[in-house]
């Protein structure tokens, strides 16, 4: 495939003694052992920040039987016929690669074995392995995998392999360091914006400024003209006959481009440039989503947050589609002795990774070389292929470190466009997009709504839950998700509303709204109730647990309840201490549960976060302080989000465009402290990167409000507006 | 275009470059040193923190042309092979979730701990709120600085 992998650096990390082999042997696409035992492991995933590229390759070196340090690691480029899913995104790497993984470690050690066997003339079953070493008891043979390495290359792959039990784990379950951890503080280059070769120009583009907007025309002469420049033209991202998949959008398909020696260069010249631009007309269009097609339909219009309120106190009226239904919730409220209703909304967000959108892309008549940050690159190579009219084995992807994902990169868009201008330059491009470029671009999290009725009888009993929520313009509900199958009268419905914002998945989609939003409302009810709220929840889950309403409830309660009870204990949550206002909530979400209590004290009349504690369900936790690192990462960028930040829109403009007026949390706003546990048990991994983000926001709310006696209705809490500009 | 003598990690380069051009890309796009990251460009993320006489600067907001002989030390130039205790401190911790801030944060540290080698918290969150982690690694970041300076 690819002779030189520029991701392959020959850096040591201090821990790797040995030097580097002489000879490597390939045992299988996912491993190759050096003749003196080091073993390079690729790591087939996108790296985002979540850490797979040390959690994936643990798995593979588990089941090999190697010590982690005679274990390089190399990112793996797209290679759909060794691996599957080489995807960054709903948080299911380890959950979907913990077989295939541990099996390909499992399968390369038998043909170590086989090969020892052969070596020795005796039976495989008498041969066991420890740490990188072949031993036979009965005759005293011993070899390092190294010496074993070409001839076990050579042996058939077995076909019926066992894993080890997960009892015999070493690896898994031990923490082990970030792989790039020295190559990071040492600021080698990493990332896609780092990537360079040889005659490589700088490109940059310039999108509409408003959406709603399209390019009417483009004067770029005085902008050619400028030191370092070579070309200014227009490109269209996607052509007319492309059918969009689901990780497109489209609302900027035509942009202006620049194209330079420098990057500084090329930026004054897009000071220079002449644009005109024009009202873009309403749009319907086919999206292949996963192979049902769907209709998107795209107004035409220039959109303020005005606008959208206007929108959410409109629906608010209006009855949404009904979703899921349990018992009689409408006759139950017309009894109610007391009825608690509640309205929660949540702005635009932008995804803002800290290291901007950007590609590498090298485009000749035979061959197409991509390099950069991309969380589907599967995707993006059937897309890039139609787009150059090229075949899929033409097209070349490496992947880079990146410096974010949140969900932004799965969003190609940047990678087509590299390609198409390199190929109009005829040279290799790095496509660079600036701050602004990157937060007017869209792909937003989708500004959300939801309103909540608790229906009481006159003994404070609960008896109907009725949630409506909506977007613009995607509905956030997830209607069979606690406190569905708690609660016998039960009601969700939703609405949506067109824009031609466009949207994309951000961390938790849908998650990470309505989760704050619940259990902010929970927490009402509670109150309301003369309930603790922790007693209160553990007592829905009971019921959902021993007699669940209804059916296809998406929660196992017992686990959840779990979190609960180990944040409860961690916390100790019931000790009194009058200084420390507590505020609990708990999410399941992308297959883990997760309970927070948050702390906050008054210091000079201002709520500081002391401390968060963090009890987490997510099957066997692969790399425990890697894990406790994205937790605590979650908790973070939870309370930052729901605190501080916001897109907000006039006449299609994005008010904000940089750093100086969209607000992200800074280290004095983070908590002083966090604790985060992890519930023990054997049941196979499931996620980490989504499923602390979203519980947070609703344990910062609840316990703001005991700090303040003022509860918080619309992020971010800091204005709480309704779409505050 | 001007021609500029510029003193970084210890070597003087010679540039025929734009005046105004900021160090950030005299660095990335120039001298081929790519630790200094781009994020913002308007000094509010702090990942192009470099060291202008051991001083914590944007170098997004330093032109070329104001730098002089002035010595520039750049996160390639804070230690041979990552010993700096800072660096160490961070590998101790396992600080890094996708690394791109990091070393802004690692050079506003370090001169942090140059200036005032036993800070108080408020002083450690005062000295790095100019640094953004948008993986939210402050707690982690703030335990490093912390181990750094009893180091």
């Amino acid at each position: 495939m690819l002779s030189f992998n520029w991701l392959t650096s020959c850096d040591m990390t201090p821990k790797q003694v040995k030097a580097l082999p002489k000879e490597w042997f390939e045992l299988n696409g996912f491993l190759k052992i050096g003749d003196n035992g080091l073993v390079t492991i690729m790591s087939p995933n996108p790296e985002i920040g979540q850490n797979v590229k040390t959690s994936m390759p643990m798995l593979v070196a588990e089941e090999l039987d190697v010590d982690w340090n005679d274990v390089i690691v190399e990112q793996a480029p797209l290679n759909t016929s060794v691996f599957s899913r080489q995807l960054a995104g709903g948080s299911q790497s380890i959950r979907q690669g913990w077989n295939s993984l541990r099996m390909a470690g499992a399968t390369a050690r038998a043909m170590l074995i086989q090969a020892a066997a052969q070596s020795w003339g005796v039976a495989a079953s008498e041969i066991t392995t420890l740490e990188g070493q072949l031993i036979h008891e009965g005759t005293g043979n011993k070899s390092g995998y190294g010496a074993m390495a070409s001839l076990a290359a050579q042996q058939e792959v077995p076909e019926d392999v066992v894993l080890k039990d997960l009892n015999d784990f070493k690896i898994i379950g031990s923490s082990k360091k970030n792989v790039d951890g020295t190559k990071i503080v040492t600021g080698q280059p990493l990332y896609g914006l780092d990537y360079r070769s040889e005659n490589m120009l700088i490109a940059m583009i310039v999108h509409p400024p408003a959406f709603g907007m399209k390019l009417k025309s483009l004067e770029g002469s005085e902008a050619e003209k400028m030191p370092g420049i070579k070309k200014v033209f227009t490109i269209k991202t996607h052509l007319e006959d492309y059918s969009l998949g689901a990780f497109d959008n489209d609302a900027f398909n035509e942009i202006a481009v620049v194209v330079g020696n420098t990057t500084w260069e090329v930026m004054k010249a897009k000071e220079v440039l002449k644009t005109e631009w024009e009202l873009a007309p309403a749009k319907k269009e086919e999206l292949n989503f996963f192979g049902r097609t769907v209709t998107v339909e795209t107004p035409a219009g220039l959109e303020s947050s005005t606008d959208h309120q206007k929108v959410f106190e409109r629906m608010a009226k209006k009855k949404g589609k009904v979703v899921r239904k349990d018992g009689n919730p409408e006759k139950m409220f017309s009894q109610a002795a007391k009825i608690i209703e509640r309205t929660y909304t949540c702005p635009f967000l932008a995804h803002n990774t800290m290291e901007p959108m950007n590609f590498y892309a090298d485009v000749t008549p035979e061959r197409a070389n991509l390099v950069g940050p991309i969380q589907t690159p599967e995707i993006m190579e059937g897309s890039i292929a139609k787009r150059l009219g090229m075949d899929k084995e033409k097209i070349d992807i490496q992947m880079t470190r990146m410096g974010g994902g949140f969900g932004r990169r799965l969003y190609g868009h940047f990678m087509t466009e590299a390609a198409v201008i390199s190929k109009e330059m005829g040279q290799p491009v790095k496509l660079i997009y600036s701050r602004e470029d990157d937060m007017t671009q869209g792909t937003y999290r989708p500004s959300y709504h939801a309103t909540y009725r608790a229906a009481l009888d006159k003994e404070n009993n609960l008896i109907a839950f009725h949630v409506k929520t909506g977007g613009i313009p995607e509905s956030p509900l997830a209607a069979n998700r606690f406190p569905a199958g708690a609660i016998d009268h039960y009601m969700a419905e939703e609405w949506t509303e067109k824009s031609n914002i466009t949207v994309g998945a951000f961390r938790a989609p849908r998650s990470n709204f309505i989760a704050g939003a619940e259990q902010a409302f929970l927490d009402e009810v509670a109150e309301a109730m003369g309930k603790d709220p922790i007693d209160f929840r553990l007592e829905l889950l009971d019921r959902a647990e021993k007699n669940p309403v209804g059916k296809n409830n998406d929660y196992e309660a017992s686990r959840y309840a779990g979190v609960l009870k180990l944040v409860k204990e961690k916390s100790n949550w019931t000790a009194a201490d009058s200084s420390i206002y507590r505020g609990t909530a708990a999410y399941f979400c992308h297959n883990s549960y997760v309970a927070n209590v948050l702390d906050l004290e008054m210091q000079n009349g201002n709520p500081v976060v002391k401390k968060v504690y963090c009890a987490i369900d997510c099957g066997i936790v692969v790399n425990p302080d890697a894990a406790t690192n994205l937790a605590e990462g979650g908790v973070v960028d939870g309370i930052g989000h729901a605190m501080y930040s916001a897109i907000t829109f006039k006449d299609g403009m994005p008010e904000q465009n940089n750093f100086d007026r969209y607000r992200l949390i800074r280290h004095s706003e983070a908590p002083k402290e966090i604790e985060v546990h992890f519930v023990d048990n054997q049941i196979d991994p499931t996620g980490l990167g989504e499923p602390p983000f979203p519980p947070i926001m609703g344990a910062m709310a609840n316990a703001l409000y005991k700090a303040t006696g003022v509860r918080h209705y619309n992020q971010p809490f800091i204005t709480d507006k309704p779409l505050a500009g | 275009m001007a021609l500029f003598q510029l003193n970084v990690n210890g070597t003087t380069h010679e540039l025929d470059i734009d005046p105004s051009t900021p160090i950030l890309w005299v660095l990335r796009d120039h001298l081929n040193l790519v630790g200094t990251k781009y994020g913002c460009g308007i000094a509010q993320c702090g990942a192009c923190t470099v060291h202008l006489n051991g001083v914590a600067v944007r170098s997004c907001q330093l032109p070329i042309s104001a730098v002089g002989n002035n010595a520039l030390t750049t996160i390639e130039g804070l230690s041979e092979k990552g010993e700096h205790p800072v660096q160490k401190a961070w590998i101790e911790h396992d600080v890094p979730q996708c690394g791109y801030c990091q070393a802004g944060q690692i050079m506003s540290a370090s001169a942090l701990l140059e200036a005032n080698p036993n800070p108080s918290e408020e002083e450690i969150e005062s000295a790095m709120n100019g640094n953004l982690c948008r993986c939210g690694t402050y707690t982690r970041i703030k335990a490093a600085i912390k181990t750094a300076s009893n180091s």
